[in-house]
């Protein structure tokens, strides 16, 4: 279990970006973070990667305190970040240096097989497509096999159909291994799509504000009257997250408070 | 990495079809370069074989090769190929060592930079040549005061270059190497380095470019050896056939030793290679 016990972020120059979140998240459990612009969403899965570390607060995996990047705990960028100078196989294989060669050739060569760019293999990153390249990224985080794997923003770049099916092959990986997911979106439809509960948060500063269970099956139908639902109490949630007028509801002191409405 | 992968072979074919106009082109290219130079050394061997001029101060191409070739049977010319080289590659080794190390430091450490980099930026800004006569009075007029004016020229864009290629490296793909805990020499190795390559090449040619501009300086001022008292020897006999001929010299072993870098450094670039070739096709 990922536990975040009441996480703050103070910014050197003073932007509180994070105040006080806390959240419970399941073994296996998709969670999916949406809140306006500037609400201090990177900075949160930053804080739970360990690239930064909270100003108080503390994130624990299992027990164990995250303070930098920890091998159970991988993460996606907004852009693939792959590197340049490594073949397709190679960047997926980066971080399995540890492993004897047969079985990283083995186990990159499956990825590859399950993000469907077996023909890549060899190309350099720069000759994919931006779909194909976050695809990559995918499989270079999934391969060293994380319980936790956080997505800032994976597909906001991506055309809304390459979008799509890039969700649906998340989906697919995901039920390989069942590690948890924390996605940060902006897209609504996304994050009902793909999550178990979606958070959403209010800006200044960054804070949870409400939680709601998508009990829906999988594969989702998007276009069931079920779907445009939650669709719709996601975006209700949303806009009162945007309006100053509306107060806080106590939701920072854990999921269990804020679930009834 | 796994080339042995059945899919691979598919793969291989449209690539080469690919590849095939650029290779066309690639051999072309030089080929066109060499034309202009060619017309003109063509051109002037006939008017002086027309007798229009008579190529005494301006030697034909013909008398050119005359003179390289005599100089080759007497055994001078490799003498004095030698010295030159030698020279210019102990300068551009101290050089390139020097200029490596304190541009990384200087690139990864950021109160290294602010020690020491106004300091050299300050001594940049000297003419090299002005090191001259206090090189002399130091180290005498051999074999030292020219390797040190050498590597003196090769160190500073050698420095420049590092320093400036590891301060621009990708804050995001540095952030990659984290999140897969590489240890600070896995990051140097497997992130750093890669990164820094293909700028590192450009400021070893440049420095390249100016070590071979100062051997000549560093010859002309006092030598017994080497091209560059070719080029003053046949100054004062008025020989200026054997001027050009060492200036023919130096042109060649100048490309030859860039291309030589060039080559050596292409199975690392690769990646970016195909790249510029592609913008410039
Ligand atoms: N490195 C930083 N230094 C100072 N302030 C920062 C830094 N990074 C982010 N901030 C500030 O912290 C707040 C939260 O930023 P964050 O990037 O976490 O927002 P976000 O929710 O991810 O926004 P977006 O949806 O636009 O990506 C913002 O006000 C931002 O200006
Ligand atoms: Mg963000």
């Amino acid at each position: 279990m990922l536990a975040l016990d009441r996480v703050s972020k103070t910014y050197p120059n003073g932007v509180q970006a994070l105040a006080r979140f806390s959240a419970e998240i399941r073994q296996g459990e998709i969670v999916a973070i949406i809140g306006g612009s500037g609400c201090g969403k990177s900075t949160l899965l930053r804080a739970i990667a360990g690239l930064d570390r909270a100003s108080s607060g503390t994130v624990t995996l299992d027990n164990e305190s995250i303070s930098s990047p920890h091998a159970k705990i991988g993460i996606i960028f907004q852009e693939p970040r792959l590197l340049p100078w490594l073949s397709v196989a190679d960047n997926i294989g980066f971080g399995l240096a540890d492993l004897p060669t047969a079985e990283r050739r083995e186990r990159v060569a499956r990825a590859l097989e399950r993000v469907g760019l077996a023909e890549k293999a060899q190309a350099w990153p720069r000759e994919l497509s931006g779909g194909q390249a976050q695809r990559v990224a995918i499989a270079r985080a999934l391969v060293p096999q994380p319980e936790v794997l956080l997505l800032d923003e994976p597909f906001s770049a991506l055309d809304a159909f390459t979008r799509r099916d890039l969700q649906d092959h998340l989906l697919d990986l995901w039920a390989d291994a069942r590690p948890t997911l924390i996605l940060v979106t902006h897209d609504v439809d996304e994050a009902v799509v793909l999550a178990d509960r979606v958070l959403v948060m209010r800006p200044r500063p960054g804070r949870l504000f409400d939680q709601i269970e998508i009990n829906l099956g999988r594969p989702r139908d998007r276009n069931s009257p079920l779907f445009e639902n939650f669709k719709r109490s996601v975006l209700t949630s949303l806009d009162r997250s945007l309006d100053r007028s509306v107060p806080d509801r106590d939701a920072t002191q854990g999921p269990g408070q804020a679930m009834w409405w | 990495m796994i080339s042995d992968a059945p899919v691979l072979q598919q793969a291989s074919e449209p690539a080469e079809n690919v590849a095939a106009p650029s290779r066309l082109s690639r051999y072309a290219r030089p080929l066109l370069g060499i034309l202009l130079p060619l017309m003109l050394a063509l051109g002037w061997e006939l008017l002086v074989w027309l007798g229009w001029s008579n190529g005494r101060l301006v030697p034909p191409p013909s008398r050119i090769f005359a003179t390289i070739a005599e100089l080759a049977r007497s055994g001078e010319l490799v003498r004095h190929i030698t010295a030159t080289l030698w020279r210019v590659a102990l300068g551009f080794a101290f050089g390139v060592v020097a200029g490596t190390l304190l541009g990384a430091i200087s690139g990864y450490w950021s109160l290294a930079r602010r020690l020491l980099d106004p300091t050299v930026q300050a001594l940049r800004a000297i003419p090299s040549l002005a090191w001259v006569p206090l090189f002399i009075l130091w180290l005498g007029i051999f074999e030292t005061s020219k390797v040190v004016l050498i590597a003196v020229g090769v160190f500073f864009p050698v420095y420049l270059g590092v320093m400036g290629a590891v301060l621009s490296v990708d804050r995001k793909i540095v952030e990659v190497g984290r999140t897969f805990r590489l240890s600070g020499p896995a990051m140097i190795r497997r992130i750093l380095l890669p990164a820094v390559l293909p700028a590192y090449v450009v400021s070893l040619r440049v420095g390249l470019g100016l070590g071979w501009m100062f051997v000549v300086a560093a010859e002309l001022i006092g030598a017994s050896e080497g091209l560059g008292y070719l080029l003053l020897d046949g100054q004062q006999l008025g020989k200026p056939a054997q001027i050009l001929a060492a200036i023919v010299i130096f042109a060649i072993l100048g490309k030859l030793t860039d291309w030589l870098i060039e080559v050596a450094a292409a199975p690392f670039l690769r990646w970016q290679d195909a790249f510029v070739r592609a913008k410039g096709a």
